[in-house]
């Protein structure tokens, strides 16, 4: 279970520009199924979703996972916890230019140091599970947005994360590959990931495989805060 | 391989392909660097390469030598005092030499024309060094003239080139007959240039040198010692004098990287929020960067280091002969013995690495801290 208690969060705090992007979310989400968070730009979700991946620390309240709280510990905790539950897909999938396809997705497993052999065949083995494996030699800017978004996912998915977060996933993607991404999360929800998403594309929140959509505005949730 | 080699083999080879990702940017800054490593490097090499040479020749010179002062100023010395020298305990023999310098006009160069205690060249003849016989384009059989001190000219034969371990002595060097010598200069027989002095016992030369200056009070005795210390003494003040004008240089480099390393793009910037946000700490991301920058640091060090050695050793340093070897016109063929020494390097990669590395780092720092969140805003 993901317990948000009373989170908030604001940007430069104390100065003139002071944005209050989170203001006093109270949530829980189970760890199975895919969650959406749906809201206008500038609603909070994606600041939400960077405080429960441990990106960002809220600036009150407390985020627990699996009754630990994991809102308040020091950097190198954060990371440890970040890199061993976590794997994220970004909106402009940050691949990393230059690199081959291959080296992008293994790059969230260099710090654990597995061996080279072991790490690049499970590269390799989830590339092809998401269709992309003709692909692992080229580099990152080749590739298409569908491929690209696919190859983010692959990168997610290298540490074996529990739970996915995808932000704005489709945000860059026609229908078509929007539908092939909402398939491609629908598969990780019936591997056993849990999967949260930030959208405010109906194609995702109205989709079949959702299993909750908390609504944000304003930094606030509209409705319940349990799933 | 342990879990800890393994991560710092990823590391590096990710840094390597950061950087061969930006070839302009770290090319620029390899060059740079190459540049000062070798001309640091060329410096220490070359004034320690003379000092070397210096003391190879010197090894073979006498322990003592003895000169007569009038007024302060060095003076002929009578034969006379030869047997109140050799008079004293502890010396073993004792001899008079016969040198002294000629400045030629039409060259522009001193030349130092001596008699050899053995094998002096027969009269009308003389060896030459290698270096004045290139400026003067003397062969052997060819006759070199010069002007003596009554005016009147003199013509030797060139008989002899003269072949030395170093051509740093030999360079200017005319060899001469005893009877040659006093004639040219006008020195009456009896006189001498000044004294050398061999003694029984090495640790016994200050006594010797003590006792000589009681026996003759006009005289100084100077010691091989002496010569040596005031050799290392020269050498190590050009070299300073180098050093500090090469210090803005050093100066400007630390700059550079600074500029270099701070001055990180807005899509390296953006690359390390991205490791991070994927789960690198920030130690992963500083210890990357401390890679990038030794292998940037330890392939300038080399190449500029190599390329000093070639330059001291196998091109004669052409770029700093005038400044660290003098006035003298007639440059020798320096031609040192190639040779490394462990300190002299240790000390030339803590002056480059270190500077590099400490200006580097706040900047990498900074850039390390990135919040991960930052690719999500």
């Amino acid at each position: 279970m993901i317990e948000l208690d009373d989170v908030r969060k604001a940007f430069n705090q104390g100065r003139p520009n002071e944005l209050w992007a989170v203001r006093g979310v109270s949530l829980n989400l189970p760890l199975k199924g895919l969650h959406v968070l749906k809201g206008p730009s500038g609603s909070g979700k994606t600041t939400l979703l960077a405080m429960i991946g441990c990106l960002s620390r809220p600036t009150a309240g407390r985020i627990r996972l699996d009754g630990r709280l994991i809102s308040n510990l020091p950097e190198r905790f954060m990371t440890e916890v970040r890199r061993a539950t976590f794997g994220f897909v970004f909106q402009q999938f940050n691949l990393i230019r230059g690199l081959s396809v291959l080296d992008n997705v293994m790059l969230p497993a260099y710090p654990l140091a597995p061996d080279a052999g072991e790490l690049r065949r499970r590269a390799l083995a989830l590339l092809g599970r998401f269709g992309i494996a003709a692909r692992a030699a080229h580099k990152a800017e080749w590739l298409s947005g569908g491929e690209a978004q696919r190859a983010a996912v692959c990168r997610a998915m290298i540490n074996d994360p529990r739970i996915l977060i995808a932000d704005e996933p489709t945000a860059n993607l026609d229908s078509q590959r929007s539908q092939e991404l909402l398939a491609v999360l629908g598969e990780l929800v019936a591997m056993g990931k849990t999967v949260l998403v930030s959208s405010h594309d109906p194609l995702v929140f109205e989709s079949a495989g959702v299993s909750h959509v908390v609504e944000l505005h304003d930094g606030r949730l509209l409705g319940g805060g349990s799933c | 391989m342990t879990a800890f080699v393994r991560r710092q083999r990823y590391l590096l080879e990710y840094s390597l392909s950061a950087m061969a990702r930006r070839p302009g940017k770290h090319l620029a800054l390899l060059l740079v660097y190459t540049l000062i490593v070798f001309l640091l490097a060329s410096v220490m090499l070359f004034t320690h390469s003379l000092q070397r040479e210096t003391r190879l020749v010197l090894a073979g010179s006498p322990e003592l030598i003895v000169q007569r002062l009038v007024a302060g100023r060095h003076e002929l010395i009578p034969a006379g005092h030869l047997e109140r020298i050799a008079g004293i305990r502890g010396v073993r023999a004792a001899k008079g030499r016969l040198w002294g310098y000629f400045y030629d006009p039409a060259v522009r160069a001193n030349y130092t024309l001596l008699v050899p205690p053995d094998d002096a060249p027969a009269a009308g003849e003389i060896q030459i060094g290698a270096a004045l016989a290139r400026i003067r384009g003397l062969a052997l059989g060819d006759y070199l003239s010069l002007r003596g001190a009554s005016g009147e000219p003199f013509a030797w034969r060139v008989a002899g080139l003269i072949e030395s371990d170093s051509e740093l002595v030999s360079a200017d060097l005319v060899l001469m007959g005893e009877a040659d010598f006093r004639r040219f200069f006008a020195i009456a027989p009896g006189l001498y240039t000044d004294l050398v002095l061999s003694v029984r016992n090495p640790r016994e030369v200050l006594t010797v040198a003590e006792k000589v200056s009681l026996a003759l009070p006009d005289s100084r005795p100077i010691l091989r010692e002496e010569i040596l210390r005031t050799y290392d003494a020269v050498f190590g003040w050009r070299q300073g004098v180098v050093f500090v004008l090469l210090v803005g240089a050093i100066l400007a480099f630390a700059i550079f990287a600074w500029d270099r390393a701070s001055g990180l793009s807005g899509e390296e910037r953006r690359e390390i929020g991205i490791l991070k946000a994927i789960g690198w700490e920030t130690a992963d991301v500083l210890r990357m960067k401390l890679w990038e920058g030794a292998v940037l640091s330890l392939t300038a060090f080399l190449l500029g280091y190599l390329l000093a050695y070639l330059h001291v050793f196998y091109a004669s340093a052409a770029l700093f002969e005038p400044v660290l070897k003098g006035w003298a016109v007639l440059y020798p063929a320096f031609n040192p013995v190639p040779f490394v020494d462990g300190l002299q390097v240790a000390t030339l990669f803590f002056f480059t690495v270190f500077p590099y590395t400490a200006a580097t780092l706040v900047p990498i720092w900074s850039a390390a801290i990135t919040d991960p969140d930052s690719v999500m805003r």
